[in-house]
């Protein structure tokens, strides 16, 4: 087996792909990254199909080690992180692709600002598919490694990659500035009036309880318009769903959140802002506002669009490293470049 | 079908589709019905875009792409879809009778049910496994069969103090509920039994053994015949979902 080595697993590391659909009658939830955007530009760069598989690591702490040969990845976060190899260690840039040399290492430090999600693709990760796909959901043991979230000792199994040519983004997206857009209901008629003006007129923050299931936010409290109204006969819940309990703060569950619930959902997260909250480190402010379904399936187009249009600004490069001195010679660098001493390279391949 | 119904948005990717705000018989037919159809509807493509068509006690959720459908083409398409429904024409489901070894390490809440509702602890799990359930929906976990039919007499509020981790199998109660908890999760329901057959199994075509529609009734087995049956599962000799054919062998 070879492919990427997990040396230490951060927190909360996982296979991830756009998730697990049409089984949520079954009570199966969709799963998949967080952050459906990253997802696609980390695949791009690293040559995959926009849709395979990735890592997905919260803050630092993963590290992993190519083995059995090189392997092609591309980092997709505000994050820090460093290339360990025989000559040293040096930064790795993300929003980038890089050719990582048998035995070397790659170390996540540190997400900067308030969000803590980063996306790791490997070129030609291999990882089987459970009901459609290998996203991991970890409460019923579903994708991934064993259905669980990466240990240390786990391999990553991908097809090894060479050449020099990398790829990188023009630009890193600026993250979006401004409200968490939400669309009113399901439930909005279980609350009274001053509650749907305070969710939207208070900030919240977000709790120390947050995961892929979903975060519980702390701030001002979102009064029942009675106590029969707090809760409801179970019904269909979905990513973005704003439930509220009994105490009157407000959850919102997340891409492996439960596919029902008793309690009214006062309000929905549109989808193209669900990466945007999803991905908030603990404790960061978040204020929302309420949009129409049509303004939001309008957003949800352009976000598409933007998304294109950034896949399109993806541009070839040369890489800043040379990996091994048998590279050289598939580099071209030194014309054809050979070893005197290994017959094996003297015929021009 | 021209009873009430309302549809709620939930965002630009999911509508639900309301047909009650309680646990009815009348409601759950209706329910069946318009999930099935909807579902053929999505299948056959004649309602481009559905991603999920998910039934709960009184509703029914679609979750669609907004790239593909506007919520104004899926209200129409359900409009459409709704109004060829024949009521009662829900899947007729199977019936099933289910082992289940009641109290013990396997019951923890058995004795705690028995002073509740003022009945001999033999007496909770007899009423129990005498009852004629439905499966209303799957939900919360994949797997997790809501059934309501609980004997007026067992009905309790859930437990005051939820437990962190119940273990899978467990065969709990709450209200007019039963259920049987395919994976250890936490729950707030009470515990008096444990049914040997693995409810969910990814590898099997169809993943959940329960399905909406399902009628269920339980028999009591002693520890000795739970230990046996999971043991042949185990071995691969008797396979979950063909349980309902093999009853009268199972329980003679």
């Amino acid at each position: 087996m070879i492919g990427l080595r997990v040396v230490a697993a951060g927190a909360m590391t996982s296979i991830q792909d756009l998730g697990r659909h049409g089984w949520r009658h079954l009570g199966v939830p969709a799963s998949g990254v967080l952050d459906p955007v990253a997802m696609q530009i980390a695949n791009r760069l690293v040559g995959n199909a926009t849709d395979a598989p990735v890592l997905e690591a919260f803050d630092g702490g993963l590290h992993l080690r190519a083995e059995g040969g090189a392997f092609r990845l591309a980092l997709v976060g505000s994050v820090t992180a460093e290339r360990r190899g025989a000559d040293g260690r040096c930064p790795l840039a993300p929003w980038r692709s890089h050719l990582l040399a048998e035995g070397e290492e790659i170390r996540l430090l540190t997400c900067i600002g308030e969000q803590r999600c980063v996306t790791i693709a490997i070129a030609g990760i291999v990882v089987p598919n459970q009901l459609g796909s290998a996203s991991t959901y970890v409460r019923a043991g579903l994708g991934g490694i064993d259905g669980r979230n990466l240990e240390a000792g786990d391999l990553v199994p991908a097809t090894p990659a060479d050449g020099h040519l990398e790829r990188r983004l023009q630009q890193a997206p600026t993250p979006e500035a401004g409200p968490i857009r939400i669309v009113a209901g399901p439930q909005d008629d279980h609350f009274a009036s001053a509650a749907l003006g305070r969710l939207t007129s208070e900030e919240y923050r977000i709790g120390s309880d947050a995961d892929r299931m979903g975060m519980r936010l702390a701030g001002p409290t979102l009064a029942h318009r009675d106590a029969a109204s707090r809760e409801i006969v179970s019904d269909a819940t979905v990513p973005g769903s704003v439930q509220v309990p009994g105490n009157g703060l407000p959850i919102v569950l997340l891409a492996d959140g439960q596919t029902a619930g008793g309690y009214p959902k006062i309000a929905t997260v549109i989808t193209a802002d669900l990466p945007r909250i999803g991905t908030l480190r603990p404790g960061s402010a978040v204020r929302f506002a309420w949009v129409d379904v049509a303004t939001a399936q309008a957003v949800a187009r352009a976000r598409a669009d933007r998304l294109a249009a950034l896949l399109r600004t993806i541009v070839e490069c040369r890489g800043d490293f040379i990996a091994a001195e048998a590279d050289l010679g598939r580099a071209n660098i030194a014309g054809c470049a050979v070893n005197a001493l290994d017959p094996s390279t003297w015929s021009p391949s | 079908m021209n009873d009430a119904m309302r549809l709620l948005p939930c965002g630009d990717g999911a509508v639900t589709i309301e047909l009650g705000d309680v646990i009815d018989q009348q409601v759950l037919a209706r329910v069946e019905a318009l999930s099935a159809a909807l579902r053929e509807a999505a299948s056959s493509g004649r309602l481009p875009g559905i991603l999920d068509v998910v039934q709960t006690f009184r509703s029914v959720t679609l979750r669609y792409d907004p790239l593909v459908a506007t919520l104004a083409e899926i209200s129409a398409g359900i409009a459409e879809v709704q109004a060829g429904v024949r009521p009662d024409s829900g899947p007729a489901g199977k019936s099933w009778r289910l082992p289940v070894c009641y109290g013990g390490i396997f019951g923890p809440d058995l004795t705690a049910v028995a002073e509740a509702t003022r009945f001999a602890p033999e007496a909770v799990g007899a009423l129990h496994a005498a009852g004629h359930y439905r499966v209303a929906m799957l939900g919360f976990l994949p797997g997790f069969p809501f059934m309501d039919g609980v004997a007026p007499s067992l009905r309790l509020p859930r437990r005051v103090d939820p437990r962190l981790r119940v273990p899978s199998g467990s065969v709990a109660i709450a209200g007019p509920l039963t259920a049987i908890y395919p994976w250890e999760s936490p729950g707030g329901w009470h515990l008096i039994g444990r049914c040997p057959l693995p409810l969910f199994d990814p590898a099997r075509p169809r993943p959940a053994l329960l399905a909406p529609g399902d009628r269920v009734r339980f028999f009591d087995i002693p520890p000795d015949r739970f230990a046996a049956i999971e043991q042949r599962i185990a071995d691969g000799g008797l396979v979950p979902s063909e349980w309902h054919d093999a009853v009268s062998g199972e329980t003679a």
